[in-house]
């Protein structure tokens, strides 16, 4: 009957406790479709997905795969079924071969033992027929680039002969060029007949992508369209009902005096003759391929790295920061660009982690005063919109815009006047991005000096007053507001 | 299309301070979940109580805290190490070195009893100092560098008394555990546990060796000077040892090589059934001492009932797992895979 379908998801509802997190939510997926799930953090995708992986059971609706109603207990009965989930954080084991991981499920194919012959020669055949036969199988995962340990996921996933491959935010750990090899990949599965499910939260790639959309809000089903009847603004109202032209809010900075000024800089392989300013109230963007450079330059200047040669001028002064206490103590924040390693601790409460940066002002002779840091604490978040239970609360229950939004937090508290933003909207829906947005300006109007590291374009484009472009640990340009376009951004970062 | 967004244009929710108050409601599951340490040890001290007439006579109580102040002590020590995501093999070996130092300085150095201790107190936090350079500073994991520390400081004991026990005469270290002055071995190590308590809580330096545990690069890019912290968490897990090892002196008036000899499994036991987790940055006081006195009751009621020293040994093994296991159920969330 539904045979257009290898997978229907009908009416499906998901409590936990007494908060639906999912309402009659449906989803269908057609052989050979890419189909996009949208929606804000928070609005039911990952748990959809969960529940279609077998990680998570559904409490009302049916699921049908292949016009049969699927009974479903645990994630190995979807992998039966034919469904395999590609996580943001991939399921491989880093110190064992590719071939090993490609295989892990079923690493003997006949009698008691290991082929390793056979082993290496399947998975040789597999990466092949993704275009990739320069992974050698018998490479550990672990020294793979991440854009290459998503390829042998992939892989281990087409190994199970899968009819439909859930991708979870792909390309948020890809740059340009391995993304558009994803993309080649994912048209080539189409080709074969593969369902697909994609969820991203950049537009551009859902419109290039996709054959139809799915728009989740608030854990309710908004509507499935056809990617070819609708545009991006559309889309985002959809989504969280407003246009794109509000996504990045006014700003009403005035540019003052120098604050930073980097001259001649190398540290390690990444960073090479890097010489740029900063003024106060400003914005600049740092662009650029992944591995460009931009987050090493940064951490040379904050002084967690060590530093070859060149002269970084703080305020008139030249410094060396030795290390990461000597720059905040002066007045320079870096927020690092992965929030769960780098940023945040997740098993802590939201109101050490909001403190942690700045703690001399609520604590006495190492005494912390914990009346007054939970007030601090309360009146710093909500200044910046964040929603959070408790400041009791471990950081891991907010949401990923809202763990961000702690993350800044810690910035702010810590009074810096010149800032480094290193992707600071990475993993996060429309609706935070704006509000995260709206801190930055915020930042740069009472006048700190903002460096924004990002990835996105239209970020780059509709925060900055200035970009500079990074590429190869040598900046290769830098654009004025009349002068930035995606075009102009793309040629300076490629070297084109 | 218009007229049909516009009803999800809802977006600034306002902050509900409210929320934060309806938290302070505790369920009697979280009770059970916050409060299970304490629930075993309660438990455990009503079956105690119901098995034999003798463990709640003054005798007894007297008895399990004179000899449980030490190991509670180095418990203590432990968990910090363990917080910042490390461990300390070398507790046992320098409870050996305060307990032979100190005697030492008193018999043969014929010191008096206070600096005696104070010098063997230095000279055992030394040692934990040189654990904590070689973790924060040369990059060691402190199992390797404190099993390094463990067999130096079990050498040093063995060769500075010459592998014989030596006698310490009365009226001096035995006044730690004189009854006219309420035994002050249990008034201190009380001190101390409400000192650490405290520092836990109300200090920054509690607040950091928990945060290093939970996410060490975090902590250095907020500009906190980790490697100092973790060495600190060193020299304190071996002050507390040494000071353990003057108990055992005191209370045997003897100063011993072989003392604290796997004290360090103990130490590690308690501070699990305490709930800390060996990964770090979790992990509390109170309940470390309760996770303490949890194995020092199982082994005393056992003694009581008469049962032999190798069944307890088992039976001690299969109830650490026991209270491990009640940890993990309780603390179960739904898991994602």
């Amino acid at each position: 009957m539904h045979d257009q379908y290898i997978v229907e998801m009908r009416n499906i509802s998901k409590f936990f406790g007494g908060v639906k997190a999912l309402k009659n939510v449906s989803l269908t997926i057609k052989r050979g479709e890419v189909h996009a799930l949208m929606g804000e953090n928070g609005a039911g995708k990952s748990t959809l997905m969960k529940i279609l992986a077998g990680a998570y059971q559904k409490d009302e609706g049916q699921i049908f795969v292949e016009g049969k109603e699927a009974k479903v207990s645990s994630p190995k009965d979807m992998i039966k079924l034919g469904v395999s989930v590609i996580y943001q954080e991939f399921m491989l084991a880093p110190d064992l071969s590719v071939a090993e991981n490609i295989f892990i499920d079923h690493l003997v194919d006949s009698g008691m033992f290991i082929n390793w012959k056979r082993l290496k020669q399947r998975a040789k055949e597999q990466l092949i027929k993704l275009g990739f036969d320069d992974i050698d199988p018998e490479q550990k995962v672990g020294s793979l680039s991440v854009a290459y340990q998503q390829i042998v996921e992939i892989c281990k996933c087409l190994a199970r002969d899968s009819k439909v491959l859930v991708f979870d935010e792909p390309t948020a750990v890809l740059t340009f060029s391995e993304t558009q090899k994803l993309f080649d990949i994912i048209r080539n599965l189409k080709a074969n007949g593969v369902g697909i499910v994609y969820i991203s939260h950049r537009l551009e790639e859902i419109m290039e992508l996709s054959d139809r959309i799915t728009i989740l809000k608030d854990g309710e089903y908004v509507g499935t369209v056809p990617t070819a009847d609708i545009n991006k603004e559309k889309l985002v109202s959809m989504m969280v009902g407003r246009e794109i032209s509000q996504l990045f809010p006014k700003r009403n900075a005035k540019i003052g005096e120098e604050i930073l000024r980097v001259e001649n800089l190398s540290a390690g392989k990444m960073v090479k003759d890097v010489s740029f300013s900063i003024r106060k109230g400003e914005v600049v963007g740092f662009s650029g391929l992944v591995g460009s450079g931009r987050t090493e330059t940064m951490r040379a200047i904050f002084g967690a790295d060590q530093r070859d040669s060149g002269k970084v001028i703080f305020f008139g002064k030249e410094v060396n920061f030795k290390d990461p206490k000597d720059a905040i103590k002066n007045g320079l924040g870096f927020l690092p660009e992965d929030r769960k390693h780098q940023g945040l601790l997740l098993e802590q409460s939201i109101r050490m982690n909001t403190t942690l940066a700045s703690m001399s002002k609520v604590k006495k002779f190492d005494i912390i005063n914990h009346k007054k840091e939970k007030e601090y604490v309360k009146e710093l978040l909500a200044s910046i919109a964040t929603k959070y239970g408790s400041t009791e609360d471990n950081a891991n229950s907010l949401s990923g815009g809202n763990q961000q939004k702690v993350a800044l937090a810690k910035w702010v508290a810590a009074d810096c006047k010149c800032i480094i933003l290193d992707e600071p909207t990475r993993g996060v829906d429309v609706g935070a991005k704006t509000e995260i947005y709206n801190i930055i300006n915020q930042l740069a109007e009472s006048g700190v000096a903002v460096i924004l590291i990002s990835s996105e374009m239209t970020e780059i484009i509709g925060m900055s007053d200035r970009v500079i472009v990074m590429r190869q640990g040598r900046i290769s340009g830098e654009l004025d507001k009349s002068e930035m376009t995606e075009d102009n951004l793309i040629k300076l970062s490629m070297g084109v | 299309m218009i007229e049909k967004t516009k009803k999800f244009s809802t977006k600034q929710i306002p902050i509900d301070y409210n929320m934060t108050e309806k938290a302070k409601k505790i369920s009697v599951k979280q009770f059970l979940i916050d409060y299970n340490t304490y629930l075993i040890l309660l438990l455990l001290i009503i079956i105690s109580s119901l098995l034999s007439d003798t463990f709640l006579t003054t005798m007894n109580i007297r008895n399990i805290l004179l000899q449980q102040a030490g190991p509670i002590l180095v418990a203590i020590g432990m968990l910090f190490v363990i917080l910042t995501g490390g461990i300390d093999l070398s507790v046992g070996s320098i409870m050996a070195i305060g307990a032979t130092t100190s005697a030492i300085f008193i018999n043969d150095l014929g010191m008096s009893t206070l600096p005696a201790i104070l010098v063997a107190l230095i000279i055992g936090t030394v040692f934990g100092i040189f654990t904590g350079i070689l973790v924060a500073y040369a990059g060691i994991q402190g199992f390797v560098a404190s099993l390094a520390t463990m067999t130096i400081a079990r050498g040093v004991a063995f060769i500075i008394t010459e592998g014989r026990p030596i006698k310490v005469e009365s009226g001096t270290l035995d006044v730690l555990v004189s009854k006219d002055l309420l035994f002050p071995i249990i008034l201190i190590t009380a001190v101390l546990i409400v000192m650490f308590t405290l520092a836990q809580k109300y200090t920054g330096w509690g607040r950091i060796v928990i945060a290093i545990g939970s996410n060490q690069t975090a902590v250095q890019l907020a500009g906190i000077r980790t490697k100092r912290y973790i060495m600190s968490t060193y020299a304190v897990s071996a002050a507390l040892s040494t000071l353990a090892g003057i108990f055992i002196a005191a209370r045997t008036s003897t100063g011993s090589a072989t003392i604290g000899v796997a004290q360090e499994l103990d130490a590690i036991a308690a501070c699990v059934i305490g709930g800390a987790s060996l990964a770090g940055g979790k992990g509390f006081v109170l309940k470390t001492v309760a996770g303490g006195l949890i194995l020092a009751l199982i082994g005393n009621i056992m003694n009581l009932m008469a049962v032999p020293s190798y069944p307890q040994d088992i039976i001690k093994g299969f109830i650490i797992i026991a209270a491990v296991l009640l940890q993990i159920l309780t603390n179960k969330k739904e898991k994602t895979v």
